[in-house]
């Protein structure tokens, strides 16, 4: 599995957060890897592990109560999990960057935007203040505002305009990979859209590798090479994205695709899965989706189901395809 | 009156305009404006600064030339003030003690204010056991009357200009490191703190750079206040002997050296007291208007 085109390669990442009220296994097991200028989609609900996962990668996880317990991140070959805090602050930024959620929040509000993107440029190349600001205007250009706009502050810009500008401190240093945490989640659909462009083109252009974490299964057909369906920490189903919308095989994968409203028909009501996330400081025993699933078995509950490799490159988590005689089970 | 408050008016849109484009520092300033006592507050403070400034061309005698034929003089056309047991001319003394006064208001606030705040964000930013030593710390010289506090520290340095300063600056840190420690606490779970991180900025660069500035409101307001309490910590400390020495002009000291003529030459103790007051008064309204404007919850 591990070939030398690999940019990012996470293997049976666990990163729990410990407190008083015990412990929240917020990530089990995290199996992925991205290949160079490739997408890869994490879908899930709130409180799936998505932004835990991000963070898990970009090292930042506030410790405590986060810990990240074991597992490895392999980046160009390299684990980051054994690297130092200086070597590591020379990789945030430059070679990973993060987009964050919410636009609104993740922009010093006493700083020019030209100066938040200068910063990042000014802690990773050798350049004097006035360059810095210089290429700070060719970004904010690249992300379609007015260079002149540089000297704004952050108030002074609409939701749309702010994202851009994350996204410009983004991609100031040209990373090869980009963690966009859930993007687009703060802002309107037209402007979903527009900025969903924006990241698609800069991908292309930049030719950079990106991880896409959403729950918006719209946003993953329109981004994402591959797809990581997250449940409760654990990735329950993780293949491509043709794979995904054709043929979805973990039965929660299933829900998700039937809880989206299907336009041709005339429906009057959403079909939502059944019941609520479980609680993350008590997980059901063995799969923990068992009390949800429409098709849970006996077993469901007392084991975790093994990945199982259902066709070329398409990995389930369930124990309907784990053998064949369950296959029968799954309607196939 | 009407037409400079017309005058106001249109300047006051002018600004709301340029508060759009630039940045909060000129919305604070137009409401601040709005603001009458803390404008006059502003204007006592600006006629100070500029006595201090001009001293040597507003007073008409030297601080130190001595008259002994006409000592204890009440107020009259050439010695406005009057002058005191040595024929000093007492307001040419007063101007040149706003040097004095200023001086030791600033810089005792600026040294207070940065160890203060330096102290206070390492403790909000780590937290922990670095954040508890530093804060007991912080409370154990809380515990002591901070004039008390000044007092004992002066009398083991000596007095003297610049040891006043230390005393009244090391009184007041706990102050400022408690504000300090309380705004880096909210601010430093906020995303864009988190962001900064992301870019791979330093703790340094992340506390310089993006936490501080965001906490700078509170700090401007304790300043302002803090000024007006250094001064008169400096000027008591003067009074008991213990602050600026004789014969500089030190308003404290010029009350102290008054006092043994207060019955029959209550002008000596008068106007230095007079000075004082007012100047804590300009301070304070200063202060409270740029708490008002500073609060983003009274924005309109």
């Amino acid at each position: 599995m591990s070939n030398n085109n690999m940019l990012l390669e996470v293997k049976d990442l666990n990163i729990h957060y410990i407190s008083h009220e015990g412990t929240v296994k917020a990530v089990n097991d995290m199996t992925f890897e991205i290949a160079k200028g490739e997408t890869l989609g994490i879908v899930g609900e709130t409180g799936a592990g998505k932004t835990t996962t991000a963070l898990g990668i970009m090292q930042l996880i506030q410790t405590p109560p986060g810990k990240i317990v074991s597992g490895e991140i392999i980046y160009d070959g390299e684990d980051l999990l054994k690297k130092s805090q200086s070597e590591l602050r020379k990789i945030r930024g430059n070679k990973i960057s993060m987009i964050f959620q919410d636009p609104m929040t993740s922009l010093n509000p006493v700083l020019t935007v030209g100066e938040q993107i200068a910063e990042v440029i000014k802690l990773h190349q050798n350049v004097n203040n006035a360059q810095a600001m210089v290429k700070a205007e060719e970004m904010l250009e690249t992300v379609g505002i007015p260079g002149a706009r540089s000297k704004d502050f952050p108030h002074q810009f609409s939701g749309g305009m702010k994202q851009r500008v994350v996204i410009a401190i983004a991609l100031a240093c040209n990373p090869e990979l980009l963690i966009a945490d859930e993007p687009t989640t703060a802002l309107d659909v037209t402007i979903q859209a527009q900025v969903i462009t924006l990241m698609n083109r800069l991908k292309k252009e930049f030719n950079t590798s990106m991880i896409m974490i959403t729950h918006d299964l719209g946003i993953v057909a329109e981004v994402c090479d591959k797809v990581a369906i997250m449940y409760a920490g654990n990735v329950v189903e993780y293949t491509n994205k043709y794979n995904l919308f054709t043929t979805p095989k973990h039965p929660y994968t299933v829900g998700l695709f039937n809880s989206i409203p299907n336009i041709e028909e005339d429906e009057t009501r959403l079909k939502p899965i059944k019941g609520l996330m479980p609680d993350p400081t008590n997980l059901p025993s063995g799969c923990s989706f068992h009390p949800r699933c429409p098709k849970a078995m006996p077993i469901c509950s007392k084991e975790f189901p093994k990945r199982t490799e259902v066709s070329e490159g398409h990995f389930v988590h369930c124990f309907l395809y784990e053998n064949v005689d369950n296959k029968e089970q799954a309607g196939e | 009156m009407t037409i400079d408050s017309k005058k106001v008016d249109i300047q006051k849109e002018n600004v709301t305009e340029d508060a759009k484009k630039r940045s909060q520092w000129l919305e604070v300033w137009r409401r601040l404006k709005q603001n009458k006592s803390a404008m006059v507050g502003l204007a006592i403070i600006m006629v100070l600064i500029l006595s201090a400034l001009f001293a040597d061309i507003i007073a008409p005698f030297g601080i130190d030339d001595q008259n002994l034929m006409n000592a204890l003089q009440k107020p009259n056309s050439t010695h406005w003030f009057g002058t005191d047991n040595f024929g000093r001319d007492i307001f040419s003394r007063v101007v040149h003690g706003s040097r004095i006064s200023l001086q030791v208001g600033f810089i005792a606030v600026g040294i207070a204010m940065i160890t203060g705040g330096i102290l206070g964000a390492i403790a909000g930013y780590y937290g922990g056991r670095l954040d508890n030593f530093i804060m007991r710390m912080m409370d154990i010289l809380l515990a002591i009357p901070s004039i008390l506090l000044a007092i004992s520290i002066v009398a083991a340095l000596g007095p003297g200009l610049s040891n006043v300063m230390i005393a009244v600056g090391i009184s007041s840190i706990p102050s400022y490191s408690r504000i300090v420690r309380a705004s880096v606490l909210t601010l430093k779970d906020q995303e864009f703190v988190e962001a900064a991180r992301a870019v791979g900025a330093n703790d340094v660069r992340i506390i310089g750079r993006h936490i501080i500035p965001n906490s700078m409101a509170p700090i401007i307001v304790q300043a302002t206040l803090g000024v007006a309490g250094a001064i008169l910590s400096a000027a008591g400390l003067s009074f008991i002997g213990l602050g600026i020495q004789p014969p500089t002009p030190e308003w404290g000291a010029m009350l102290s050296s008054g006092r043994q003529f207060i019955r029959d030459y209550p002008h000596m103790t008068a106007f230095p007291g007079l000075v004082i007051m007012i100047t804590i008064f300009g301070l304070n309204l200063l202060g409270d208007g740029l708490r008002d404007a500073l609060d983003p919850r009274l924005k309109n």
